[in-house]
Order: C-alpha cells, then sequence, then structure tokens
C-alpha cells in the first residue's frame, strides 16, 4: 500500500492478537486504512469486532502484534512508553464513558491542569488557571466547575471535560472511542456539534469509533466497517450509504432503527439480519462473515476474500466483487 | 369506547434516600387499550422503568413510596391489590421483559430451571404441573423463540449464551403464558444492532401470533416507530405527548418531542440538530411549574408556576404544554 502524502494517520497491515487460556484472540487481524488531514474517518462495527484495540493500538495502550503504525511519516508501531514525549502531546484519546475514564477523586481543575503540567505548556499556577478556564469556555462549562468533581456534574458535562482535556495539549490528532454512545441524543448532538466545530477551528483529524451507523452518516467524510477483526468495507460516506456492497454492511445497514420514510427507502430491503458475531477465539475458515451471509458461495468457506478496489476509494473485501 | 386494559391515573412515586425526598414520578397518566401496542419513549432517567415497576409492583418500599394514584388493571387497583390477586396478575395477566438480560437471569442456575419455574409458576392445575409437562412446555416456548437446540439450552447456564440468546430466553419466560399485556422495558438497548433487530422483529412477530397487548419502552425513537400503535413521550417523571405513532413523527408539537426528533441523527445525512440544552433536573428539588421550562426555547412565565394538563389538539393527539393550552 502507499503511504499517501497528505495523511496523518497510516495503518497497514496492522494486527494485535491477544493470547488466552481459551487460544489465540485475533482481536485486531491484519487491517490498513489511512486517514487524512483534517478529516474524519469512520469505524463502525459491532461489539466485539476490535474497533476499540484499534483505537487503543494507534494511542499506545497495546504493542501492536505486527503491523505499521504511521504518524506523519514517523513509524510509531511501540507501546506508549518507548514514544516521544512531543508525539503523545500530538494524539489524544476520548474514551466511551466519562464516568470511568476521569478519577473520581480528582477536581475537574486538577483533572484538566493534569496534561498542561506533563506537557509542560504553562509554566507556572497562574497560565495554567488561566489555560484551565479557556478549556472550560471552549467547551461551554461554567467556569465555577473548575472545582466540582465528576460525580456532581452530569454524564454529558463529564464527556465535556474529557475532550476538554483531550483539547488541552493542542493536539492535532484524536481518537474518539463512542464518545456519546453513554449518552442521550439531546445531549449527543450537543457533543458532535462541538466536536465537528473543533475540527474547523483547531484544524483537527478525527479516528471516530461507533456502533451507530446513523451518526457516522452525518459525521464521518470516509466509513470503514469492521467484522472480527477486519475491514469489510471502505468507502465515501454518501456513497457507502447510496451502494453499499458487501452482505454485512447491507445487514447493518438495513436493521438501523430510523425515524422517517425518507430514510426507511434508504435501507437495503432483501437483506434480513440473522446468526450472532462468532467468538474471536474461535473465526470460521475462509470469510468469517460466510456463516451469517445470505449471498454465501462455495469459495467463501474455503478462502479469504482480498481487499479489491470497486470503484475509486470504494473497496471491498468479499468474493462477491474479485473478477 | 372499551374499558381499558390498563389505566394508570395521577401516579406519584417518591423515593425516600439520605438528604431528602426523591420526587421520580409527577403525576403519570397512561391508558392502553386492550389489543393495543403502545411505545413509551424517554431518555435516561425520566422514570419510565420507575412507571413499569409500579404497575408490576416490583419497586421496593421503602425506599419507594407512592403517595398518590391508581393504577387500573381492568378495572382492579393494582396498588391495593393483596399478595394472591397480585400473584393471578403476574401469572395469567401482566409480564414483563427487563432491559439487561444478564442481570435478569441469575447466574447460579440453569436456563431450565428457570424457565420450568417460571412454566410451573403458572400453571395452577396439578396435572400441568407434572415434570414431563413442564419440561416439554419449556422446549416448545423456546422453539418458539427460534432458539436452537433447546434441549442443550436448557442445560445451560446464563454465561455460557450470548446476550441476544440470554434476551430469547427472557422473552420466552414473559411469554410461557398467554397474557394479556406484555411490558418489553427496552428489549434490545444492551444488545448490538443486528441482534436488536433480530430481537424486536422476534417479538414483533410473537405479539401478532398471540394478540397480546404491549407496552414497548424505549429511549430511541427509531426502535418504537416500527412496532406501536400509539407512543407516549416522556420527560422527568411525566408525560409531554401523547399521539398515534405516524402523527408524533410527523408532526410534533411539545418543545421536548421536536428538540428530540431533532437530536436524533438520519441516514439521510445533512448534519444533526442542535440538541436540547441542560440536562434531566435533580429530582430532590425538581423546577416548579412545568419540569422542562429550564431547557424550554418557549418558556413562558405560566410555565414557572403551573403544571401544564394535557390539551386535546387533534384526535388522539395530546399535549402537556400550554402554548398549546388555545389551539384552535
Amino acid at each position: 500500500m502507499i503511504t499517501l502524502i497528505n495523511s496523518i494517520l497510516t495503518i497497514e497491515q496492522l494486527k494485535k492478537h491477544f493470547f488466552t487460556y481459551q487460544g489465540i484472540v485475533k482481536a485486531v487481524d491484519g487491517i490498513s486504512f489511512s486517514v487524512e488531514e483534517g478529516e474524519t474517518f469512520g469505524l463502525v462495527g459491532e461489539s466485539g469486532s476490535g474497533k476499540s484495540t484499534v483505537a487503543y493500538t494507534v494511542i499506545g495502550m497495546y504493542k501492536p502484534t505486527k503491523g505499521k503504525i504511521v504518524y506523519r511519516g514517523r513509524d510509531i508501531s511501540q507501546e506508549s512508553v518507548k514514544r516521544l514525549h512531543t508525539l503523545k502531546k500530538e494524539i489524544q484519546i476520548v474514551f466511551q464513558d466519562p464516568g470511568t475514564s476521569l478519577n473520581p477523586s480528582r477536581s475537574i481543575k486538577q483533572i484538566l491542569e493534569l496534561p498542561l503540567k506533563i506537557h509542560n505548556i504553562s509554566k507556572n499556577h497562574k497560565s495554567r488557571i488561566d489555560k484551565v478556564i479557556e478549556l472550560l469556555e471552549m467547551v461551554q462549562l461554567p467556569v465555577s466547575y473548575m472545582y466540582k468533581y465528576p460525580s456532581m456534574i452530569g454524564g454529558g458535562e463529564k464527556q465535556m471535560v474529557a475532550i476538554a482535556r483531550a483539547l488541552a495539549t493542542d493536539p492535532s490528532f484524536i481518537l474518539l472511542d463512542e464518545p456519546t454512545s453513554a449518552l442521550d441524543v439531546s445531549v449527543q448532538a450537543k457533543i458532535i456539534g462541538m466536536l465537528i466545530q473543533f475540527q474547523k477551528e483547531f484544524n483537527l483529524s478525527y479516528l471516530f469509533i461507533t456502533h451507530d451507523l446513523s451518526l457516522m452518516r452525518n459525521v464521518a467524510s470516509r466509513v470503514a466497517i469492521m467484522y472480527l477483526g477486519k475491514i469489510c468495507e471502505i468507502a465515501t460516506a454518501s456513497e457507502f450509504f447510496k451502494n453499499p456492497l458487501h452482505p454485512y454492511t447491507q445487514m447493518l445497514l438495513s436493521s438501523i432503527p430510523v425515524i422517517s420514510d425518507e430514510e426507511e427507502s434508504l435501507k437495503p430491503k432483501k437483506i434480513i439480519s440473522k446468526g450472532e458475531i462468532p467468538s474471536p477465539v474461535n473465526v470460521p475458515p475462509g470469510c468469517s462473515f460466510h456463516l451469517r451471509c445470505p449471498k454465501k458461495m462455495d469459495i467463501c468457506s474455503r478462502k479469504d476474500p482480498v481487499m479489491t478496489e470497486v470503484s475509486k476509494g470504494h473497496t471491498v473485501r468479499c468474493h462477491l466483487y474479485t473478477k | 369506547m372499551s374499558e381499558p386494559l390498563l389505566e394508570i391515573k395521577d401516579l406519584h412515586v417518591w423515593f425516600k434516600v439520605f438528604g431528602g425526598i426523591l420526587k421520580v414520578l409527577d403525576g403519570v397518566n397512561f391508558t392502553v387499550q386492550p389489543g393495543e401496542k403502545v411505545g413509551l419513549v424517554g431518555e435516561m432517567g425520566c422514570g419510565k422503568t420507575t412507571t413499569m415497576k409500579a404497575v408490576m409492583r416490583l419497586l421496593p418500599m421503602p425506599p419507594a413510596m407512592i403517595p398518590k394514584g391508581e393504577i387500573l388493571f381492568k378495572g382492579k387497583d393494582i396498588l391495593k391489590a393483596r399478595q394472591a390477586e397480585l400473584q393471578q396478575i403476574r401469572r395469567k395477566g401482566i409480564s414483563i421483559i427487563f432491559q439487561d438480560p444478564t442481570a435478569a437471569l441469575n447466574p447460579v442456575f440453569t436456563i431450565g430451571t428457570q424457565l420450568q419455574d417460571a412454566v410451573r409458576f403458572t400453571e395452577s392445575s396439578g396435572e400441568n404441573r407434572a415434570k414431563e409437562n413442564v419440561r416439554t412446555r419449556a422446549i416448545k416456548v423456546l422453539k418458539e423463540v427460534s432458539l436452537p437446540d433447546p434441549e442443550r439450552v436448557l442445560q445451560n447456564y446464563p454465561v455460557q449464551l450470548s446476550g441476544g440468546m440470554r434476551q430469547r430466553v427472557c422473552i420466552s419466560m414473559a411469554l410461557v403464558s398467554t397474557n394479556e399485556l406484555l411490558i418489553a422495558d427496552e428489549p434490545g438497548t444492551s444488545l448490538d444492532v443486528t441482534i436488536r433487530d433480530q430481537i424486536l422483529r422476534l417479538l414483533g412477530e410473537l405479539v401478532e401470533k398471540r394478540d397480546t397487548s404491549v407496552i414497548l419502552i424505549s429511549h430511541a425513537l427509531g426502535a418504537v416507530r416500527g412496532m406501536t400503535d400509539r407512543l407516549y413521550v416522556m420527560y422527568a417523571g411525566f408525560m409531554v405527548e401523547m399521539a398515534r405513532t405516524e402523527d408524533l413523527f410527523a408532526h410534533p408539537l411539545h418543545p421536548y418531542s421536536q428538540g428530540l426528533l431533532a437530536a436524533t441523527p438520519k441516514l439521510t445525512g445533512g448534519g444533526i440538530g442542535e440538541g436540547i440544552d441542560g440536562r434531566i433536573p435533580e429530582y430532590i428539588d425538581p423546577p416548579k411549574g412545568c419540569r422542562f421550562h429550564p431547557r424550554c426555547k418557549d418558556a413562558m412565565p405560566i410555565c414557572k408556576n403551573e403544571k401544564p394538563p394535557f390539551f386535546k389538539v387533534g384526535e388522539g393527539h395530546e399535549v402537556a404544554c400550554f402554548l398549546f393550552q388555545n389551539y384552535r
């Protein structure tokens, strides 16, 4: 795969395997994609498909078993302790559940001060406080929240604090690991609106992980679908929803509950979801999706398909589209 | 109109906690007609589950207390029912499917033990409670929820099944007896999209076949759209809007329902609405008047002082908002 010049993050044949008593869990099994400068790249998948593992490997919480992670031309396929200090400043993460990602015994001020101290951004106490106030104003929280603790504020507000913490080091790449799936829709809309605004303001690139396809339609410019540690399909968001190719994508789309008739007409009709995601310890041979696939062929249970480009920027991993 | 199957009148539920009283439900009115499928939508912590637990008399009292209100099931007040009557209602009348199947099943007993207990509970006569018959019926209901290999499932413990299978077991437990009312409390929320779709479809089919009334609770508007006739929108312990499902999606009237619909991301793209400022109020000291007024864009002085009753705005469409008090 060619590394694009303007891509901020390139992942090549990334693998992350975990060794357990039950066997080897291939959480991420050879995926490749690249995130361009200033775009939102969406990663979608059901639980257990390995999307969070991708995020954790990129941030350096796990060392990749194999493969390469390239950030702005620099190979960063190592765990975070071995990474450059300045690099950690560049890449930040927002976790799914703000209730557990914020330390309950630290005040909001202490939480927001920590990255400033570590990365030596504000030299003295006074300028740190100013910066904390600036961050809180940025996420539209009252300044008095500085002295509150995470347990005293609501879920949406906690997530705002987590976002402010990620923004504290002035990063250029943020991993958003299901930032709104623990929240209500009315709060979700607020947070998403804010994230889009920050992206424009600070020219950020996002790797947006979620299981909600309708949300993805509205935030991402390109989307990748993951199933059992592998990517099934990558396309631009508009193409993706108009012309889904992989049977799994079609199944996902047909399962989404919608609220209007126009949306209903976008859903593929004849595909009805069946079966469940198999255990990642015991991945079926050949294409991992063949057990649930409505368009299964003989070859599917024997040979794992490879990524093929169907049209420009639209790649799919399915035997239906290989000549 | 015939007598409603379930009628909740001005229900108040409070919880006594350290530091005061949580006034969770504040005058809930809710009806279900025989054979009707009703949806109940609201955000987290707005009291959906509390209402349904009150209907099943599952609220722990204390700390919960019901200072006011009636729950009439076929004309009889559930809140005043004696233990034997209550058991009869749970046996043949109302059953419930909980949100989280992992928490609903006991991890130390096999599915067989738990399901057969449920079967035995619904049968009063001796012969039907014989060991063989109970087992046959258990296998039959498992087949109905399209679980493969029911004999094996009976021997399994809940941990050995996947989330979707566990929820199927819970549905089969709720459906062992031919019930008149089925309460499905977010039956798919804890599951993946494709699995949730399967579960909702299965539930829809079974309900259609048995012709039971259903209350489907969800925090996602999309999930209730396909399955219900009528919809209630709930906010912070009271009903804000009630309408036929298609009316509500076409013309939501209450500012909260409008905000909720606008905030839902759509498959057609085009960005997401603004969302609603603020968050659900603290129940320990809820806002006076309309509980939505601190977040409402159209709040008027009257909203701060008076609680809005339901105003009728159309055929089967009622809104609890002062904006509509002089409607047409």
